[in-house]
């Protein structure tokens, strides 16, 4: 893995599959083995480090080629932990290696639903949509990789790609072409890309910048959903309304004077993030009202626990807000702004709104949506 | 290392590329920004079919016009929407699912998204020629759409039509342009125009071109009698009609008729000679079509004129032919001739014979009654100056009554107008 594979996958053109946690897993992996025998020792004491055994073997097996067993091993993997993203991200990819295109696309699928902040498992899902020749679906898992990330440069060269065999389509039908052979080419060109290039990783190395540069919003004006026409134009960023504002300077108020309890809720939702960031569970937990939805209607028992390993799990994590904007009408509130997350696992920009509301002069996060 | 977007460039100046063909175009987005005005000849857009163009909301049942939806497409293009654009083209696709043109623009549209483009049909390995005839489709439909007639102007040819005869359709040649006129008592109002495909080698038929001038709509040609490449039904005219024997021109069966269902809309310049409309337009015309009745006349350009050059030469025709009309009544051989051109010939007669019979027939007359009634008279389209002129004409005399449909031939000599053929129509 790293800066090899990376470049050999480059030189595919078609698709480009993301194996994004391997890096972070591996390198957490070697770290674990780094750390030595006594390491080694506790793993069977505890399914906390058997766990990380088996989605490192799952993932060498994979390597290998060893499809089923890697399957086995991160089917086991997950029996603990059914919701883990790695590890539902690599049984996908397994699944692929496996032309299991179906149960893949499903893998991946639930991935958007459970965590649509990742803009890797949407990318997936194109690559196995245009493989069966949905390029309108892989255009809109991509356009939805890039909303969610929008510096995504896999995302863009994959999307090129699938804008490119659209418009072919459209050029075929317009001039009375045979398309069905050009069709047939791509998935084989694809399912050579699976077996010869293995499992690289290519996500961009820079992390999201935390400023949104300028040209974002133009960037991501040519592949909006068409449900947005706010965001549709190009030339004027700065109108796009609805939570979609990454264009507005960090240092830009608020257009409108602030509301009475602005303040208020922004200080909340920085004092979230900071307990958040401390990894201070029980504090970051705090924050959320009795009633919060949780995002994949899980019980909150479970929710909780999910968010305790999340939070848990790195050694360190940076939570930014950028631009919030505030807008509160009786004793809710509902702030827009743009998150960087970063740990030594993983890296995410998104665009995040979370609702609250006011109870005992508190406020309270009721509703935490990711993209816009 | 994010992609770096570049459609909007290449898009407009694709379309504006195809605007900028013809000099009087406006810039693609700056006629965007005010569709209703107009380049050079026509200062203001016919507000009538502004409306039907763009305004009036199609009924539920019915898709919005193929071209409306089209038009509405570029002119987002224009502006630099692009998203909306697409949509646009979605929509009219999904109406038109044999839309190739739609289909070209919708690849650009994707295209651009993902290099810069330079041109309309940026399709990679095109073969040019089908390349070329659907840019050269999507000119014509832009050109109709930036150059609509002017109110105010009118085809110099529609100079009378009595009220029997409701419509009239005026065919371009060189712009694919089918524009329906209604008979508003004698005034004609344009109705609505139509993207038309005419004979491979253009107009002026000799061979697989449509042949120039005034002919009517002879017979209706159902669909379920028609192979596949006729479309939704055909409409025969009457060519060769009697001047084009007179010239000797070759070929016959040119025909108003639909498009093959493998496709919507065909190129300007496809067929052997017909005049050729997208099934739902012809469905739409056919609708104001009446056998034997409705004039079809085809040019090379319709020449426009103003409402008072149009009222001016046609009180002058008409004066004349009331002339005429009054001279055969005065039984006075020499007024009457005098209408005649040494040119004339007909039924086998040429001057000399004709006027010599003339002089025979009138030594025998008392009295004349001439009633003519239901007169149609058109203009020719062409270089020459030329009427075609049909009329139910009620004969009476001393030793004689006849009752006939006539049709005449005049043109011009000098300063006046003189009838070069006439006979039953």
């Amino acid at each position: 893995m790293g800066a090899h594979d990376l470049a050999s996958r480059r030189k595919y053109n078609i698709m480009t599959l993301i194996s994004w946690p391997f890096r972070n897993a591996a390198a957490a992996s070697r770290r674990h083995l780094r750390s030595g025998v006594i390491a080694f020792a506790l793993m069977a004491l505890g399914p906390g480090a058997a766990w990380a055994d088996d989605l490192q073997d799952a993932n060498a097996l994979l390597k290998k080629g060893q499809h089923a067993q890697a399957l086995d091993k991160v089917n086991q993997y997950l029996s603990s932990r059914p919701r883990d993203a790695q590890g539902r991200f690599l049984k996908g990819l397994i699944l692929t290696e496996q032309n299991k295109t179906g149960e893949a696309i499903d893998v991946f699928t639930k991935l958007t639903q459970d965590y649509p902040e990742l803009p890797e498992p949407y990318n997936n899902l194109a690559v196995l949509y245009a493989a069966q020749g949905q390029y309108e679906k892989a255009r809109q898992s991509l356009e939805m990789s890039i909303r969610t990330h929008p510096s995504y440069a896999t995302a863009y060269e994959n999307l090129g790609d699938v804008y490119t065999k659209l418009a072919s389509q459209a050029y075929d039908k317009a001039l009375q072409l045979d398309s069905s052979n050009s069709a047939a080419q791509t998935k084989l060109s694809l399912v050579r890309d699976l077996i010869t290039g293995g499992t690289g990783n290519v996500r961009p190395t820079k992390p999201a910048p935390a400023k949104p540069e300028p040209q974002k919003p133009v960037a991501m004006a040519a592949a909006p959903k068409s449900a947005e026409p706010a965001a549709t134009a190009p030339a004027a960023p700065a109108k796009a309304a609805g939570p979609k504002p990454t264009a507005a300077p960090e240092a830009k108020p608020a257009a409108k004077p602030a509301a009475p309890g602005t303040d208020e809720v922004v200080g909340t939702v920085r004092a979230w993030a900071k307990a958040w960031a401390a990894k201070d569970v029980k504090g970051y937990l705090a924050y959320y009202a009795r009633d919060f939805k949780t995002p994949g209607g899980e019980s909150r028992a479970e929710w909780e626990k999910n968010r305790a390993q999340r939070i848990n799990a790195p050694k360190e994590i940076e939570v930014n807000i950028d631009s919030p904007r505030v807008s509160i009408s009786g004793d809710t509130a509902t702030v827009n702004y743009r998150q960087t997350y970063r740990s030594d696992k993983l890296k995410v920009a998104s665009n995040k709104t979370l609702v609250l509301a006011r109870s005992g002069g508190k406020w309270l996060i009721q509703q935490e949506r990711s993209g816009s | 290392m994010a992609r770096t977007p570049l459609p909007l460039s290449g898009i407009l100046a694709a379309v504006a590329a195809a605007v900028f063909v013809t000099p009087a175009f406006l810039p693609a987005a700056e006629a965007a920004r005010r569709p209703a005005q107009h380049p050079v000849q026509h200062p203001v857009q016919h507000p009538a079919q502004h409306k039907a163009r763009a305004e009036t909301p199609a009924p539920a049942a019915e898709p919005q016009s193929a071209e409306v939806m089209l038009n509405a497409a570029l002119e987002d293009i224009g502006k630099g929407r692009f998203d909306p654009a697409l949509q646009r083209i979605d929509a009219l696709l999904k109406s038109y699912p044999n839309f190739r043109l739609g289909y070209l623009i919708k690849g650009d549209l994707l295209l651009a998204r993902a290099r810069p483009l330079s041109e309309l049909g940026s399709a990679p390995k095109a073969p040019a020629d089908r390349l070329d005839d659907l840019r050269a489709e999507a000119l014509a439909r832009l050109r109709a759409y930036r150059e609509p007639p002017t109110k105010g102007m009118l085809p110099r040819y529609l100079l009378e039509m009595p009220p029997e005869q409701q419509y009239a359709v005026v065919v371009d040649t060189v712009r694919s342009r089918l524009y329906l006129y209604g008979n508003d008592k004698g005034q004609p109002h344009l109705v609505a125009d139509y993207y038309i495909s005419v004979g491979k080698n253009g107009s002026q038929k000799t061979r697989e071109k449509t042949p120039i001038g005034v002919y009517h709509v002879t017979s209706s040609l159902p669909a379920n009698k028609l192979p596949d490449l006729y479309g939704s039904g055909a409409f025969p005219i009457n060519y060769p009609n009697d001047l084009d024997k007179r010239m000797g021109r070759e070929g016959h069966g040119i025909w108003l008729h639909g498009t093959p269902s493998n496709t919507f809309s065909r190129p300007p310049r496809a067929s052997d000679g017909c005049v050729v409309l997208s099934n739902s337009d012809l469905n739409i015309v056919a609708k104001h079509l009446q056998i034997g009745l409705t004039p079809v006349i085809i040019s090379e350009g319709v020449e426009w004129v103003t409402t008072e050059s149009w009222s001016a030469e046609r009180k002058k025709f008409l004066d004349q032919f009331e002339q005429w009309r009054a001279d055969w009544e005065s039984r006075d051989t020499d007024r009457y001739l005098a209408n005649y051109s040494r040119k004339f010939a007909a039924g086998g007669q040429d001057y000399d014979a004709f006027s010599r019979q003339k002089r025979q027939v009138n030594a025998g007359k008392e009295w004349i009654k001439l009633k003519l009634a239901n007169v149609s008279a058109f203009r020719n389209p062409g270089r020459e100056d030329m009427m075609v002129v049909t009329f139910e004409q009620d004969y009476r005399s001393n030793n004689l009554s006849n009752q006939m449909k006539k049709r005449q031939y005049w043109a011009r000599e000098g300063n006046r107008w003189r009838i070069i053929y006439e006979g039953a129509a």
